[in-house]
């Protein structure tokens, strides 16, 4: 069962919008239960996690690469923490080791 | 109550003389130029699974999330059946739910209802960041002016990484191919430095999800319900281990 592009896109961007509307109609009142908030509150971290490791080492046409630019962006996050400092210290390792691999 | 009149003063006693929407037309530069760059690399990923410019433009327009976009371009490539989207994009915009209850809180009970329809379309991580530092209750004009402005930003830049990825010589395009998990780097890790067991689930989480694709059988289970799957795993667990609500309270206490 796999529908077409567009209306592929059609389903997913009213889930996306559905997700973030619907805390604004339900939940007038602040959720309570303890676990589902904690939950709540770690999802990101893991599903990032997930999705970052190992696609970033895969993800440029050298293995080396992608292992030096997951380096890079771990100690740029780590010390500097700015989003986009981060992103582009990540593309300019895969730039200069790109130009000795 | 008390709480109610002491934000409507607040927003009574310090009016701005510029008004809320063009603030957050101004505010929504820096946004903008960043979601540029980084749409850029979305579309040049969405180009490499065969998606056109058009197609990509209306996903950035319609979703406006990173690695929600990210992950319907792998579910898109996958040929993923329409559970396996609905489910994945669920579980990868979760944070978007917890950001929107959060942000239901800072509206006035006066604010017409219609607003409750159009300002999840403002929640992103950045907007929703700017938007919950205003003191008082919000004036959704704010978030409204910061997200035309980013919007377009994070579109164009779509659609011109479809259109000039073939342009770009290969090693630019592999370079921009990894700012996308920068980002995401950015976002998860300066929470890690803070907090150990933070730093835990995400070191446990990469390493579940490289074991993932490296095992048999595991590494045939599509990128999609990886995400699922672990997610629901190790947060549910972390949840058990680590309520976030018992330690915050301590802290209050103490």
């Amino acid at each position: 069962m796999n529908p077409g592009i567009y209306l592929s896109l059609l389903i997913m961007c009213l889930t996306v919008y559905c997700i973030r509307m619907l805390p604004f109609i339900v939940f007038r009142k602040e959720i309570t239960n303890t676990w589902l908030r904690s939950f709540l509150y770690y999802v990101p971290y893991v599903t990032l996690a997930v999705m970052t490791f190992p696609a970033i080492v895969t993800a440029t046409d050298n293995i080396w690469s992608g292992i030096a630019a997951l380096v890079v962006g771990l100690l740029a996050a780590w010390f500097k923490g700015d989003l986009f400092f981060v992103a582009i210290s990540c593309c300019a390792t895969v730039f200069l080791t790109g130009l000795f691999l | 109550m008390t709480e109610t009149v002491k934000k409507t003063q607040e927003n009574i006693a310090q009016p701005h003389a510029v008004p809320w929407f063009v603030r957050g037309l101004r505010d929504g530069v820096p946004i903008c130029m960043g979601y540029f760059a980084v749409s850029f690399a979305l579309g040049i990923t969405a180009r490499g699974i065969g998606m056109n410019a058009l197609q990509a433009g209306l996903m950035s327009m319609g979703m406006v999330a990173s690695a929600g976009e990210f992950a319907a371009i792998v579910l898109i490539s996958s040929g993923a059946g329409v559970i396996e989207m609905i489910s994945t994009c669920v579980v990868v915009n979760l944070r978007y739910f917890l950001m929107s209850c959060s942000l239901s809180q800072k509206l006035s009970p006066d604010l017409p209802f219609y607003h409750r329809f159009l300002l999840p379309y403002c929640i992103t991580d950045e907007i929703f960041g700017l938007s919950s530092a205003v003191p008082g209750y919000l004036d959704p004009r704010y978030s409204y002016g910061m997200t035309i402005i980013s919007v377009a930003g994070w579109t164009c830049g779509t659609v011109l990484g479809v259109l000039l990825g073939n342009i770009m010589p290969p090693f630019i395009v592999n370079a921009l191919s990894v700012s996308l998990y920068g980002m995401f780097l950015a976002i998860i890790i300066p929470p890690s430095r803070k907090d150990r067991f933070i730093a835990a689930l995400v070191a446990i989480s990469m390493a579940a999800s490289g074991l993932f694709s490296v095992l048999p059988l595991l590494n045939t289970i599509s990128g999609g319900f990886k995400v699922i799957i672990l997610t629901i795993l190790i947060a549910g667990a972390a949840a058990f281990i680590k309520p976030v609500d018992e330690s915050a309270g301590k802290e209050e206490e103490a």
